[in-house]
């Protein structure tokens, strides 16, 4: 039992393990290089859903890394890539979809919950302010239920 | 009254999204070479080392694109539907054979049959890449001008085949 608690303190200490079966690439440009590790990690693996091609050691992956990297050697730009991927995967292989009428949803989506989150919290405070006047102005027993509780404050109860 | 029903309102929303959400494909992505110039490849032959094969070759005729590996457990399933589609002779059928050696594929359609009017080998995945291959088995129709006019993910079955495929198939013929 302790040596197995063990065994994964020391497997937790080591996460770079699970990274050993992505290969690195060096590119003779630094500044390529920069790209290339962007790029990886702004593209999707399509086959393990919500994993980038820079995280995935699936083949796929590997593949798309590959293609990456040999376009940067033969001195395509970032926008070239991402627009040569999207056209043959969609939109979909990209994690910084452009904003389109089909993506507009996508994008505009938080914004339109944040304003339905307004709009109804507005709602629903002034609904409560409405009520509370509601109670004191148009109901007579209320009221005087109210001056009650009112000048027993002020004069205190003497019972 | 109104403050139960939009509780309800509520839920049932909630639950027609939750409903489409269960329904969806994740693994299906819509290939956006639909209706695009099939791209285009020089491959190497299985069969035929010495010819090379390119989608202007096959200008004119209707022509399916399989893409299958021996690696491939559902592509031997599928297999069989393939040979009873061949038999039909309605379209010419390309069989790619994706990431895998010579020597197995060889084997494959000796043993299983072969459905391919001819099958080019893409070794390191590249043909397959640029067609947007994600998964194998996966089929495309193109047109007699070249054009990827469908494409199916995952094994094609009999039903894909008489609903879709024959269908797809004739119409495509008549243009």
């Amino acid at each position: 039992m302790k040596i197995k608690f063990l065994l994964i303190i020391l497997l937790l200490l080591f996460p770079q393990l699970s990274n050993a079966a992505i290969e690195s690439r060096e590119l003779a440009n630094p500044e390529q290089q920069v790209i290339y590790e962007n790029l990886i990690s702004e593209l999707r693996c399509l086959v393990c859903q919500n994993q980038t091609i820079g995280e995935s050691n699936a083949d796929l992956a590997s593949d798309l890394r590959r293609q990456v990297y040999e376009m940067l050697q033969q001195g395509q730009s970032k926008q070239d890539i991402l627009l040569y991927m999207a056209n043959r995967y969609g939109d979909f292989v990209l994690y910084n979809p452009p904003f389109k009428a089909k993506t507009s949803l996508l994008w505009l989506g938080p914004v339109l919950f944040l304003v339905g989150g307004l709009i109804s919290a507005f709602l629903f405070i002034r609904h409560k302010k409405q009520n509370k006047l509601l109670l004191l102005e148009d109901n007579p027993e209320q009221t005087e239920k109210l001056e009650k509780i009112r000048s027993l404050l002020n004069t205190g109860d003497r019972s | 009254m109104v403050k139960y029903i939009i509780p309800l309102l509520l839920f049932s929303i909630l639950s027609i999204f939750l409903a489409i959400g269960l329904n969806l494909k994740p693994n299906e992505i819509p290939s956006p070479l639909i209706n695009t110039q099939a791209p285009p490849f020089n491959a190497d032959q299985l069969q035929n080392p010495l010819q090379k094969l390119s989608p202007t070759d096959l200008k004119g005729q209707v022509w399916l694109l399989n893409v299958w590996a021996s690696w491939c457990s559902s592509c031997r399933e599928e297999h069989k539907v393939l040979n009873h589609l061949a038999q039909q002779k309605m379209a010419v059928i390309v069989g790619l054979n994706y990431k895998d050696s010579n020597e197995a594929a060889n084997n494959w359609l000796n043993t299983l049959g072969n459905p391919y009017t001819t099958t080019i080998v893409d070794p390191e995945g590249r043909i397959g890449l640029d067609w947007g291959v994600y998964g194998v088995p996966e089929t495309f129709v193109i047109d007699k001008q070249g054009i990827v006019r469908h494409k199916l993910t995952g094994p094609v079955t009999d039903d894909n085949v008489q609903q879709l495929l024959i269908p797809l198939i004739k119409q495509l013929q008549m243009e």
